[in-house]
């Protein structure tokens, strides 16, 4: 236990390895207390991994971790220590739910950690308050700006007093003032919580200075690990940056050199790029105000800003792809016409995240953009050969893009924006996620191309390092320029010491008034009270974290318009539509007579037909060749023809046959016309006017059809209760897939991993506001099928209510079931649909009883929960039946419903593979 | 020229991704081999096995006659039960028929008293019940006659009819349900492969990059038109020849050609609504969302499930809108009536019209597109 006291963490020998990949490569290292711990290396060498598996909520391969002084990989020490445990996910607000308010998004983390109103409510407004959020209490978390979604991140992770803060890149795409005040604020909570532990993941170098102790990663192994000062005494290098260059491995040092960067040329003639009080808005939100500038031939301007500042947006702008509001835009000093091609092959564009088509190869892709600028074939192949060379991508061209490192592909996008030799290139943050030594190699192509061949260059980068490359740079906040000019200039200008120093007091002149912190009041700290809740945070089920869940799911529903749009009125529009259009009763059914015979007999026997209402009348038919072209169109569905000597052989006795020739095209519908031609038939044999005319005997038996529960035969009475038990498995058991695996899809997933909550408090809490819902779409509907259709309700309301409350439990937690094992929302959408629609209206007896289905199918239809539901509706509503009836039905619709909960729950994981 | 290129390389670009997705590609194999074959076996649409049961209270010869003339595979061995156990069963949806037969009745029969017989159907079963009730009623009416004409002579009626059935004789179901089996997949698979075409490129951010190019919306939808409708225009080619006139052995009246002209327009209609659908949707979940309340009509009111005819008027009206009644009406004009083009054109002209519409529309959303995408 001796080493757990000193250290926070200590793993040994662990692989973590996906697929090809290897994350972790061997780890051992022990993480010491009490202090503030720095992860530093690029993206993709294993940090998030490590930090996930320390916050437990990753499986360990292998190897072994202790954390907080027992094994994670044991579930009883994580059950025990998770409260203990605070863990904010990379990405921005990752584990946030964009559409709550910034209190509801700290009040469901508090819910989910036990604490009961009181608590809750100060502890509130204490970070509120430290953090400066107080006065943006009630705004959503999606219109928060980069910096304040991580301060409310951090709210939402401090809710439960941690002694151990895993932070993974907190501060990644956040301006440098906001990134300066999260660290203060790191630095005041700690200074209160004495005994806190923070281990932090970053990929800006600078900020590993502020660090107690640092661990250098790289490839999926620890490269070092000491205090700041020890990096840099043990390579004799100036800066952190430096310092890990010097750590990493001899091959790939080798290739890195120092960036040099040649002064500019200034070449005459008007500006190449100028911006007009450029303006963007969507709504209400401006995301550009009134942005000024001009970029001359040649020259590398940047643009410095946060993620969600508007470099996107005036780069989209630039590029025609987004009408501006007001202002404009010249290129080569004509207005930009989004219309007009010719200027599009003088642009090249990287967006953000080089959009490639990672399933083509490397060559395909290339072939692809030089075919699409027309380059003549011989051309294309040398101009393809020489960026292949200059990119070094020959040993990749018959790769799949996907399978490539993220450099590469870096380097590919760039190669393929300047694949027609354009004179502008537009590159939208091009190096985020690429490691230091490829972004140098990036930048030596970059000012290849200005220096040497006058490319005109505009990159967007939230970088210091990068910004400091540029002739020029351009620093945004909130859509708005701030200042441009050199970055020397500017670094002048505000008296600072460096570029960063300089952005921050830009930014602190143009926003101090807008965000005020407050300082903390003089309220008791009572930061140091042990949570309340940490109690009862260990218990096995709680009914508040399960409704914290129920709470949150139906706020988010009732915010999202198409989802509760579709909710409450697909069903009803299906059931319109189905209602009205599916139908098995067979009439209007259009014939056509051949009357041979034209005598008062053929049309005495014709009247029977003619006076149907199942048939519609159609021209006479004049001969052989107009019935067969008549029916071979689909003009008429049956051909009567009558015998030229219909009348005379009738008196004289003599059989005579009728012939009808029925359009098999549809075999439902020519099966039930001969069944009517045929009753019809028996009829006219039965009148008495015929009777007179031919000798004929009376039947010898009364053959009467008793229609049960449904007089008339009419299948509307059958369907709509068909019909909304269809729509009550299939949209209950979509929307609640669809909401698990959207969970998985965003990454709030991970809440359920790393907090108290436990896997049958988050299905059961998720499954609450649909089964709501789904109650909604059945008064609905079943408004539609008394006042629409018509279907009065026979039987017991009572029960019917009760198997419906049963049915939409069951077939939300198959959704439920089904989202264990799908991971996007389209494949849990189509898998539920299909998984759904093809054995209700297949073997559930919708419109075969299940009794005449073949054995196999009739296996499927007894383990089909609708099938059981199918008896409840119809027999409620057509039959008249109550509850002794439909007991049986009813008790076999409850048994599925722990079932699918408990499937449910073994199969859910609370950690991460 | 240069346009042609731009369209056939897009083109290419789509047939190489999409050969890359096996989860779409074994989607495809699957509606157009498997998901056709297990239609056609289902019987859904026909007698077959259907519950029956016989309250014997005569136990006469005659009665026993009729209880052995129900039998596989349009009926299951009628079970005997007890006159009071009609009710229970029946609402516990046991039997789909229970045919009463009366204290009797072979007495009074012989003694030409037309004594009553029930047949009781349970008419919430509406497909068994409905062609299953004639069916029956014909039963015991040929074996009474039956039973008379031994015991005593028979008279032939004067007048007959005869029913013939065109197209297929033997109403085989499988014919039928196997051709719109592929018809529906057409619309299902079309419309969500098209779609979800725009709405990758668009999460994928390489929407914007074609945009920036020198390429205009009109030469990125069509590219994706003709890529996406030549996989599925294969997949119904093969599906034809293979599965429907292989495995299953439906034979098909009219030309195969003529009917694979039909598929194309109606693969132009389709793929062009698959990316309007594309640029109205967000995101995939919201794609999948739309394109089912968009399908589940247009495929449940085309006609294929159930007559157009027993619609209401105005919505068999409105539903003439909808390009898939038109593919259906042609299909089966073609298919099983041996129609011609002069049957056909004009149901193929509406296709093409209502498709060029939904084509324009896409267009127009194209751009719009990129400006709510930030």
């Amino acid at each position: 236990m001796n080493a757990a006291d000193q250290s926070v963490a200590v793993l040994e020998n662990l692989t973590q390895s996906y697929g090809k990949v290897t994350a972790l490569d061997g780890v051992t290292i022990s993480i010491p207390a009490d202090c503030m711990v720095g992860l530093i290396g690029p993206d993709g060498v294993g940090k998030s991994t490590l930090l996930a598996i320390i916050a437990g909520a990753r499986q360990n391969q292998s190897g072994s971790v202790t954390v907080l002084g027992g094994d994670i990989s044991d579930t009883k020490h994580r059950a025990s220590v998770c409260p203990r445990i605070a863990y904010m996910p990379q990405g921005l607000g990752k584990n946030l739910y964009p559409d709550l308010s910034v209190r509801e998004n700290i009040e469901f983390f508090a819910r989910l950690f036990g604490q009961a109103r009181d608590e809750r409510t100060w502890r509130i407004a204490e970070l509120l308050d430290s953090t400066g959020l107080a006065p943006f209490e009630d705004r959503p978390a999606k219109k928060l700006s980069g910096g304040m979604r991580q301060k409310l991140g951090l709210c939402c992770s401090l809710i439960h007093d941690p002694d151990l803060l895993i932070l993974d890149e907190p501060t990644t795409g956040v301006d440098p003032l906001s990134r300066r005040q999260f660290w203060e604020l790191i630095d005041r909570i700690r200074a209160r919580r004495s005994g806190m532990s923070v281990i932090v993941a970053t990929a800006y170098m600078e900020e590993a200075e502020r660090f107690d102790w640092l661990a250098a990663m790289n490839a999926g192994k620890v490269l070092a690990t000491g205090s700041p000062a020890e990096f840099k005494a043990s390579t004799g290098a100036a800066t952190i940056e430096d310092a890990f260059i010097a750590l990493l491995p001899e091959q790939q040092r080798s290739a890195h050199r120092v960036l040099q960067i040649p002064p500019r040329h200034f070449f005459d003639g008007e500006p190449i790029i100028t911006a007009h009080d450029l303006t963007c808005r969507f709504g209400d939100f401006t995301a550009v105000d009134r942005v000024n500038f001009t970029i001359e031939r040649g020259e590398i301007f940047g643009f410095l800003g946060s993620n969600g500042c508007g470099k996107t947006t005036t780069m989209k702008m630039l590029t025609g792809l987004l009408p501006p509001t007001a202002g404009e835009a010249l290129l080569f000093g004509k207005p930009l016409d989004a219309g007009d091609a010719n200027s599009r092959y003088r642009v090249g564009y990287m967006s953000q995240s080089f959009s490639l088509y990672t399933e083509l190869t490397v060559r395909q892709n290339l072939d692809l953009h030089a075919r699409i600028f027309h380059l003549p074939a011989q051309k294309a192949a040398l101009r393809i050969a020489e960026l292949a060379s200059y990119f070094g991508l020959e040993a990749y061209l018959d790769q799949r893009t996907l399978d490539l490192p993220l450099g590469i592909r870096q380097r590919l996008s760039l190669a393929i924006a300047i694949v027609h030799e354009p004179a502008i290139l537009i590159l939208d943050e091009p190096t985020s996620g690429v490691d230091p030594l490829a972004r140098d190699r990036f930048w030596e192509a970059l000012i290849d191309l200005s220096r040497n061949q006058g490319v005109t260059i505009f990159v967007s980068t939230h970088f210091m390092n990068e910004a400091e490359r540029c002739d020029r740079i351009s620093l945004m906040d909130s859509g708005r320029v701030l200042a441009t000019g050199t970055p020397a200039e500017l670094v002048k200008a505000r008296g600072a010491a460096k570029l960063e120093d300089a952005f921050v007091s830009y930014l602190e002149a143009a926003t101090a008034p807008r965000i005020p912190i407050i300082e903390h009041r003089g309220a008791p700290d009572r930061a140091d009270h042990p949570p309340q809740g940490r109690a009862a945070a260990r218990s096995v089920f709680s009914l508040q974290r399960l409704l914290a869940y129920t709470i949150r799911e139906a706020l988010e529903l009732l915010r999202d318009p198409i989802r509760l749009g579709f909710s409450l009125l697909g069903t009803t529009l299906l059931m319109l539509v189905f209602g009205f259009g599916v139908s098995t009763d067979v009439n209007n059914l259009s014939f056509a007579v051949l009357d041979r015979d034209q005598s008062p007999e053929s049309r005495a026997y014709l009247e029977e037909l003619r006076g149907s209402s199942y048939f519609v009348e159609k021209a006479s038919l004049a001969n052989d060749a107009e019935l067969d072209s008549r029916l071979k169109s689909g003009d008429i569905s049956v051909a009567i023809e009558i015998p030229p000597s219909f009348g005379r052989d009738i008196k004289s006795g003599r059989p005579v046959w009728v012939s009808a020739l029925v359009d098999g095209a549809m075999p439902f519908r020519a099966e039930t016309i001969r069944g009517y031609l045929q009753g019809m038939h028996q009829l006219y044999l039965a009148d008495p006017a015929v009777k007179t005319t031919q000798p004929s005997a009376s039947p010898p038996a009364d053959i009467e059809l008793r229609f049960k529960y449904n007089q008339d035969f009419d299948s509307i009475y059958a369907m709509v209760p068909s019909n909304m038990s269809l729509l009550l498995a299939l949209f209950p058991a979509i929307l609640m897939a669809l909401a698990i695996v959207r969970e998985k899809e965003l990454g709030s997933i991970t809440n359920l991993y790393v907090t108290p909550v436990s896997r049958l408090e988050f299905l059961l809490g998720k499954q609450l506001p649909y089964i709501a819902v789904a109650m909604t779409n059945f008064t609905l509907m079943m408004l539609l099928a008394l006042f629409v259709f018509k279907v009065p309700l026979k039987g017991s309301f009572l029960t019917l209510l009760g198997g419906v409350l049963i049915y939409v439990t069951t077939m939300t937690g198959y959704g439920m079931l089904i989202s264990t094992f799908t991971k996007t929302q389209i494949a849990a959408l189509f898998g539920t649909a299909i998984l759904t629609v093809l054995p209700a209206t297949q073997f559930a007896g919708m419109m075969t009883p299940v009794s005449s289905l073949a054995a196999e199918a009739q296996i499927i239809g007894r383990a089909f929960p609708m099938t059981y539901y199918v008896p409840i509706s119809v027999g409620t509503f057509t039959k008249g039946l109550g509850f002794t009836d439909l007991s049986g039905d009813l008790l076999a619709l409850a048994i599925f419903v722990p079932i699918m909960t408990m499937l449910s729950v073994a199969l859910l994981r609370k950690q991460e593979r | 020229m240069k346009k042609a290129a731009n369209i056939y390389w897009l083109g290419v670009k789509e047939l190489r991704s999409f050969s890359h997705d096996f989860v779409l590609l074994g989607l495809v194999v699957y509606a157009f081999s498997l998901a056709i074959t297990l239609q056609a076996r289902s019987n859904s649409q026909e007698l077959h096995n259907a519950s029956i049961a016989i309250v014997d209270e005569d136990h006469s010869e005659l009665s026993r006659r009729i209880a052995h003339a129900f039998f596989p595979p349009l009926f299951q061995p009628p079970q005997l039960i007890a006159e009071r156990d009609i009710i229970p069963a029946m609402n516990k949806g046991r039997y789909t028929f229970v045919i009463d037969i009366p204290p009797d009745f072979e007495r009074y029969v012989l003694a030409g008293q037309q004594p009553g017989l029930q047949i009781n159907v349970d008419a919430t079963a509406m497909v068994q019940a409905g062609l299953g009730s004639s069916y029956a009623q014909q039963i015991v009416t040929t074996e009474i006659a039956d039973f008379l004409s031994h015991a005593e002579g028979v008279k032939p009626s004067t007048v007959n009819l005869d029913v013939r059935i065109a197209f297929n004789p033997n109403l085989t179901t499988a014919w039928f349900t196997s051709v719109m089996a592929v018809i529906n997949n057409v619309t299902m698979l079309a419309i969500i492969l098209a779609g979800a075409a725009v709405v990758r490129e668009r999460e994928h951010g390489t929407m914007d990059h074609l945009l920036v190019m020198p390429l205009t919306p009109f030469e990125i939808a069509l590219s994706k038109v003709w890529a996406n409708g030549l996989v599925i225009a294969v997949a119904v080619g093969l599906s034809l020849y293979l599965v429907l006139r292989g495995m299953l052995g439906i034979p098909v009246a009219g030309s195969l050609p003529l009917f694979m002209v039909g598929v194309v327009i109606y693969l132009f209609f389709a793929t062009a609504v698959g990316i309007f659908l594309g640029t109205v949707a967000r995101s995939m979940p919201q794609l999948g969302l739309l394109y089912m309340l968009v399908y589940l009509p247009m495929n449940m009111l085309s006609g294929g499930n159930t007559p157009l005819e027993s619609m209401p008027p105005w919505l068999a009206k409105f539903m003439q809108v909808s390009p898939s009644t038109h593919f259906v009406a042609f299909a089966q004009s073609i298919l099983y009536r041996g129609a011609g083009l002069d049957v056909v054109w004009p149901q193929f002209l509406a296709v093409a019209v209502i498709g060029a519409l939904f084509f324009g529309l896409a267009i127009l959303r194209f751009r719009s597109v990129v400006a709510q995408a930030t």
